[in-house]
């Protein structure tokens, strides 16, 4: 067992040796990520030509589920690159201590309200929010003025014309949580779930229920949903039929959305350090952060990077959203889902 | 101890050997190293966890729903399922192949197809709350079925009786007519022949089918989670949540332990029960052991009995096909949306105008799907039927009787520990398979080897021992009994088996607990994706994907029935 091993490492170490004689041979570049990672093939296959690459992705479930992973094999890291932990999920990769400082010079353009982690393992890529969604031909056709506030929501004019998603699983849901928690303070905000309750406020599992059933844009019975800033003008590109303007929108007045930022870190342990900090340079230029707002409806950090001409028209982002620290997020998420759940589901 | 045990021995580990290396590989190293560490992890300590968990009445609730509910269903399936298989299995009747095929589909749709399926029939915009509205002139939807604790039941339902259809059908159908017969010669009338002969002689294998309802039942993970809604939570709900949501390991270690546990009770309840009753009945070819529904009570009684049927599993496939044709824009628009038929949808699945690096036109991800498929079957096969021989060859053995009960375990398994267990065990050459496409047959062969094994077992045990005494005294040697008399009589159990795995296969939806390589994405995955997005044609587009899922499914079924009829000939 033990001379076949050697000869196969052996064998390996030769092979490698060939490959590297070779110039032309492209290296590979491994990057976690999530389920929701989406990117045009133009866009790698210029990263990958400039440095002579391969790119591979790995999509390793929900983000709550790739922290998860990146975390338990922390020993034999899965790739070189994690990207799409985002500040709900950060304290628990900065926990696992996963991530290999970088200080992409780039950063000196991003804005430091995006910068959450002061030792640079985490680098901001992207953000977006989450926020109220409603159907403007509902408001129209009854001659209701759309809500501008969460307190707006437990008006008797607004019962049972909200639906919201589970905090426990769904990611819009937590971050519509978080929102609430941020906006009325820990010791208030049961006060209004209880207020919402009352106000008949409907719970579903997840985005896609809530959208395409509940949401009477889709036939449901409720005009106000949770979903993000970047959905109506998606409805826009993605409709059946070409429209003049969205047929929803979004409430971005201060305190009501909740902000996620995405991240992107090197995987302590990786054998391609120059690569991966080449990777996060591409995400954070231009080039990268332009192709994410129409490929995962998130919106560039970079302000020198340039939206599209429908974001540009329809897309509304909030001035002020509501702020929660990443470390208060992780020592108390568990606390207030299962406080959410003891008075909303119960 | 003479020659003859020591060669027996020999054989019986042989014929363990590939199985049991192959659960030991990727079942068992995985499990502990997850539940160990997971274990480790807690400040209280082992029993501390342990102490905490059974002290919490969050926990005790899930337990007693996840008890309730698969009780429930089970008890439907099998109300629902057995008049048919009695049906399917002691009678003849037109299009009985297509009937089989459309039955069977539902066991192999992804829970999210499933899902929008009956959202499209049964949601506040399903075919049936628009019929009701525009007929009775409402302006809200009067069904209100999503989110309820029937739409978890009713889709277990849907599920699983396709597994009693299978099994119980099968056996009824190789069931000897001459012991009812006998009985009707003797004086007993037709109910009384099904009670003291028939149904004695069955129970074991509607024990076999209940059991697996159960266990499908009692780890339902999509059904709850997308069509119950979050007021209900399964053990593996709770897991999944406990895991990803709040990273508690200890507390999902020690819920994914009582789901196993409770899975192995189970199961070994079960292969006691099998064994005692098990008996060699002869196989008989169904032109006898069926008979023409003679009388126009049967037909009647066999024809509404056909019809609920059809009503029950088709209406919400064809719910969701005919919404994947349909454009239904919402009236108020202020712009006149035509309604209508429209293949926009299908269009759209090829065009990808967003270049992503990720999208695959339709057909590659049906290739890719039926690929796995079938590197599952071929695995699948290849150590079931070591595994099968052996249990109806060494049935009495000791090795046999522990390992058994084993083989079903992987079936009451959280995908989401296994799934964590795959990422800190497999991480060593040559075992590395963490990231790699092979892991995907692999794990979906863990879920169909105990269908496999099941539906193989009766088969061999059905074989009577004189045939192969008499075809070795007159010389063939061990290959040739197997060759000529085993295989011949095993065929069309082996076909079933490799259904079931086929099947498994192509509905089997792991992203979140397999990394998944997004350049191979399986049909489910694709449609996943899809849901995940929204505007109109992305929804159109999961409908559409949903829909050929669903036509691939049905088509391979009906392939198959067609297989068994000419078999079945042969025999």
């Amino acid at each position: 067992m033990k001379t076949k091993q050697l000869l196969s490492i052996l064998l390996l170490v030769f092979v490698a040796a060939a490959c590297a004689a070779q110039p032309d041979e492209p290296r590979q570049l491994t990057v976690m990520t999530h389920d929701s990672f989406e990117v045009s093939e133009a866009v790698v296959t210029s990263f990958e030509a400039v440095n002579n690459v391969e790119v591979i992705f790995l999509k390793s479930g929900d983000a709550g589920s790739m922290v998860n992973k990146a975390v338990l094999s922390g020993d034999a890291p899965l790739a070189d690159v994690l990207y799409g932990v985002d500040n709900t999920f950060l304290s628990r990769a900065l926990e696992g201590d996963i991530f290999e400082p970088y200080a992409a010079p780039l950063l000196a353009d991003i804005p430091h309200e995006f910068e959450l982690d002061s030792q640079n393992r985490a680098l901001p890529v992207d953000f977006g929010d989450v926020c109220l969604n409603y159907d403007k031909a509902y408001f129209a056709d009854n001659d209701l003025a759309p809500p501008s506030s969460l307190e707006d929501l437990t008006k008797p004019e607004y019962a049972g014309l909200l639906a919201v998603q589970n905090p426990a699983t769904s990611s819009p849901g937590l971050a519509f949580l978080l929102a609430t928690v941020g906006h009325f303070g820990e010791e208030a905000y049961l006060d209004y779930w209880q207020a919402l309750v009352e106000n008949d406020v409907k719970v579903a599992g997840d985005w896609e229920t809530t959208y395409y059933t509940e949401f009477s844009r889709w036939g449901g019975e409720r005009p106000i949903i949770v979903s993000y800033g970047s959905s109506p003008p998606v409805e826009l590109i993605f409709a059946e039929d070409p429209l003049d303007e969205p047929p929803t929108q979004a409430v971005v007045a201060d305190g009501t959305c909740f902000r996620q930022i995405e991240f992107v870190g090197i995987l302590k342990g990786t054998a391609n350090r120059d690569l991966a900090e080449a990777w996060i340079d591409f995400m954070l230029s231009p080039a990268f952060q332009e192709d994410m707002p129409l490929q995962m409806f998130v919106f560039p950090v970079n302000p020198n990077a340039e939206l599209q001409q429908e974001f540009v028209d329809y897309l509304s982002v909030p001035d002020s959203p509501v702020f929660v620290d990443p470390e208060d997020i992780a020592t108390n998420r568990e606390t207030w889902i299962a406080d959410w759940t003891e008075t909303v589901l119960r | 101890m003479n020659r003859n045990l020591i060669q027996r021995n020999w054989r019986l580990a042989a014929l363990w050997f590939p199985p049991l290396l192959f659960l030991a590989l990727f079942y068992f190293y995985p499990l502990t190293s997850i539940l160990g560490l997971s274990f480790r992890q807690g400040d209280a300590g082992l029993l501390g966890v342990w102490r905490d968990a059974l002290a919490s009445s969050s926990v005790w609730n899930v337990l007693d729903f996840t008890f309730w509910q698969a009780t429930l269903s089970t008890i439907l399936t099998l109300l629902a399922g057995l008049p048919a298989a009695y049906l399917f299995g002691r009678y003849r009747f037109p299009a009985k192949a297509l009937l089989r095929a459309i039955f069977n589909v539902p066991f192999v749709l992804p829970t999210v197809v499933v899902a929008v399926a009956f959202n499209a029939l049964l949601g506040p915009r399903g075919w049936l709350n628009l019929g009701l509205m525009e007929w009775l002139g409402l302006t809200s939807p009067p069904i209100n079925f999503l989110n309820t604790f029937w739409a978890i039941l009713v889709a277990h339902v849907f599920y699983n009786t396709s597994i009693v259809l299978r099994m119980v059908g099968d056996f009824w159908s190789r069931l000897d007519p001459r012991l009812t017969e006998a009985a009707l010669v003797f004086g007993a009338n037709r109910w009384q022949a099904f009670r003291y002969v028939t149904l004695p002689l069955s129970l074991p294998i509607i024990a076999a089918a209940a059991v697996l309802v159960f266990i499908f039942d009692f780890t339902s993970f999509g059904v709850v989670l997308l069509l119950g809604g979050p007021q209900f939570a399964t053990l593996e709900v709770e897991i999944f949540y406990q895991t990803t949501g709040l990273f508690n390991l200890p507390l999902a270690a020690v819920l994914s332990a009582i789901q196993l546990l409770t899975t192995l009770l189970l199961t070994v309840l079960y292969a006691r029960l099998s064994a005692r009753a098990s008996q060699p009945i002869s196989i008989e070819i169904e032109e006898a052991s069926q008979k023409p529904l003679s009388s126009r009570r049967a037909r009647l009684l066999a024809g509404g009995l056909i019809a609920a049927m059809l009503l029950f599993f088709s209406s919400p496939l064809v719910a969701l096909a005919s919404r994947s044709l349909a454009r239904l824009e919402p009236d108020r628009q202020q712009r006149s949306v035509e309604r209508g038929l429209t293949l926009d949808f299908y269009r759209e699945l090829g065009a990808d105008r967003r270049a992503s690096l990720f999208t695959v036109p339709p057909a590659t991800a049906i290739a890719i799907s039926l690929g796995y498929a079938a590197g599952t079957v071929v695995l699948a096969l290849a150590l079931g039927l070591p595994a099968a021989w052996a249990l109806s060859r060494h049935k009495r053995a000791i090795l046999t009787r522990l390992v058994d009960p084993l083989l079903m375990l992987p079936l009451g398994t959280s995908a989401v520990t296994l799934g964590l267990g795959f990422i800190i065990a497999l991480d060593q050459p040559p075992l590395d398979l963490r990231a790699s496409p092979l892991l995907i047959p692999i794990a979906h062969t863990l879920v169909a080897l105990p269908f496999v094994v099941r539906s193989l077992v009766p088969a061999l045990n059905s074989i009577e021992p004189e045939l192969r005494e008499i075809a070795a005294t007159e010389g063939a040697n061990a290959w040739q009994v197997v060759r000529y008399v085993d295989l011949p009589l095993v065929g069309r159990a082996v076909l079933v088996a490799a259904t079931f795995a086929f099947t498994i296969s192509l509905g089997e939806f792991g992203a979140t607990a397999i990394i998944a390589r997004p350049e191979f994405p399986t049909i489910p995955i694709a449609i996943f994706r899809l849901l995940g997005q929204p505007g109109a044609l992305n929804y159109g587009q999961a409908l559409a994907l949903s829909t050929i899922l669903m036509a691939v499914a049905a088509g391979g079924m009906l392939l198959i029935e067609r297989v068994r009829i000419g078999e079945s000939a042969e025999f």
